[in-house]
């Protein structure tokens, strides 16, 4: 019975402290939104979406910069998705025997903790010397980099996770293997991919030192080709600054991207549910 | 190791031997699987005879460092040479496995899948394969109003019958069984033990079991196993009442395993 009582209060004290850390966890985060919300609700206004960013003193919104980081968040994941798919599928699928598997998933890992100034100096080195102008294309470029590595390593997770008895029955019909990775695990891995996806576009949408050499920023609307506005950047240069109206649109633009990426992550989450059922 | 030498045998394995790296995991199989009978392989868990029907489609292909020697002929091929085309070898020879595998897409596109591997049918056509194979693994009845719904949904008996009208689908001649029943409720293996009775008559069968009230009632000739070795194989009547090794015996009345 002694025993038995020992074991009750350590199951008690375990429970008790991994409480307390979970709340210590929450209470940041909920300080940050509280926060976000406190300070960037009021600057919530539709002229937030409508005006470009404004000189000092004068009035204005965010619209450009909203719509420069859509846009760059967009091409960076259509042209990383792709690419960390296929080889997220490559490492999982077909990399079993030799050594470029291990070799590519090394260089991955590095760079998914590569600190995100290093791959904008890289895009500065590489793209906008050449071109001698910053541009919304070179942001772009930054932000597929950070894309690719979270993409190959969720994708490569997700069709691990796919059981191989999955794969043996394909086999067993005959199947050849790139129909078994297209229609089956692949398949099998959708949610899971996907969820990848999602998150990695949640961390592109609050970079702000790969943009800094390469998108720079913008006062006005731009195309791709010409420096380009973003939330990010724009937070970073008002936030500085000794004026009161730019510190409010930064809060907003803080707001706007916290809720941006809380949205992305529930999401993601839901989408995650109905495949850990099977 | 005797067997009626008047039946025509459909897989013949000759001086067998199977490796996983340094383990030596089959030794020196002799063995004739009859066409259009059931022939079961008994014997205590890692005995090899799982392993010894995974090598009947190659199975172990997909894994490095396993390799087999000997020989087993298929339509007058051997099918270990390096040469032999995989897809086609299963397509000849299916396989149903332990745990229901169900592809995650319809119940329909499950059976659609295997069939497109290896024919091009219009729609009407690919309509009554799906219902065909279906009815084969008697499974028609409870699933015909359902046939886009996801064969994930089913239940365990009616998933292994799925992966049992999958194999069935593209018309294999040798249909591999691996434990098919052993996830499976005394209902729903019950269903499967039936099927196998009804497919015997187009298909040569093979069945690994952990069961043995189960070699003795689906199949027509028993293999006995252990640690890799064929111990006994005969008809499953002799092999139950009258076996000719004591090993055999042993094992079925209980004393050991």
């Amino acid at each position: 019975m002694n025993r038995y009582a020992r074991r009750r209060f350590i199951n008690v004290l375990s429970i008790g402290l991994s409480i307390a850390a979970m709340l210590f966890g929450l209470v940041w985060l909920m300080w940050i939104l509280f926060t976000l919300f406190k300070n960037g609700f009021g600057g919530l206004t539709l002229s937030l979406f409508t005006e470009t960013t404004p000189a000092p003193g004068s009035k204005g919104g965010l619209s450009n910069a909203i719509i420069g980081s859509i846009q760059m968040a967009a091409v960076g994941t259509a042209i990383g998705t792709p690419i960390g798919i296929l080889a997220g599928t490559y490492l999982a699928e077909f990399g079993q025997r030799g050594w470029l598997a291990p070799a590519t998933r090394f260089i991955n890992d590095i760079q998914l903790a590569a600190p995100s100034i290093v791959i904008g100096l890289f895009i500065y080195e590489l793209y906008v010397t050449r071109t001698n102008h910053f541009s919304g294309i070179a942001g772009s470029l930054a932000l597929a980099l950070l894309v690719i590595p979270v993409v190959v390593r969720t994708t490569e997770n997700m069709l691990k996770l796919v059981p191989n008895s999955m794969r043996e029955a394909a086999y067993a019909l005959g199947a050849p293997q790139w129909k078994m990775t297209l229609f089956i695990t692949l398949r099998s891995a959708q949610a899971g991919v996907l969820t990848g996806i999602l998150l990695a576009v949640a961390r592109i949408a609050g970079e702000t030192a790969p943009l800094l050499f390469t998108a720079l920023n913008n006062q006005f609307y731009s195309n791709m080709n010409q420096p380009m506005a973003n939330l990010p950047v724009v937070i970073f240069q008002f936030a500085m600054a000794p004026y009161e109206d730019w510190h409010t649109l930064a809060w907003a633009g803080s707001l706007l991207i916290g809720l941006f990426v809380l949205g992305l992550n529930v999401v993601a989450r839901i989408l995650v549910r109905p495949s850990s059922q099977h | 190791m005797s067997q009626p030498v008047n039946q025509n045998a459909k897989l013949v394995v000759k001086n067998l031997n199977f490796y996983y790296g340094n383990f030596h995991a089959l030794k020196n199989i002799n063995l004739d699987i009859l066409e259009g009978k059931v022939t079961a392989f008994i014997g205590p868990s890692g005995c090899g005879k799982s392993t010894l029907l995974r090598t009947f489609n190659r199975m172990y292909d997909l894994y490095p460092k396993l390799r087999a020697e000997g020989e087993i002929i298929l339509n007058g091929k051997n099918i270990l040479n390096a040469g032999i085309d995989l897809n086609m070898l299963r397509a000849k020879v299916g396989m149903v496995f332990q745990k229901p595998t169900p592809f995650p897409m319809s119940i329909y596109d499950n059976i659609a899948f295997g069939v497109n591997l290896y024919e091009t049918l219009p729609k009407s056509e690919m309509d009554d394969r799906v219902e065909w194979a279906l009815q084969k693994a008697a499974l028609w009845n409870e699933v015909k109003d359902k046939l886009k719904q996801s064969g994930l949904g089913l239940s365990g008996g009616q998933q292994q019958r799925l992966c049992i009208a999958r194999a069935v689908s593209v018309k294999p001649e040798i249909l591999l069984l691996d434990e098919p029943t052993s996830a499976l409720d005394p209902i729903s293996t019950a269903h499967v033990e039936e099927l196998v009775h009804e497919l015997k008559r187009d298909y040569t069968i093979a069945i690994v079991t952990h069961n043995m009230q189960q070699a003795a009632r689906v199949s027509d000739f028993t293999a006995y196993m252990y640690l890799g070795e064929l111990i006994e194989v005969g008809e499953t009547d002799s092999i139950f009442t009258t076996p000719k090794q004591k090993a055999t015996e042993d094992y079925i009345t209980g004393k050991f395993g």
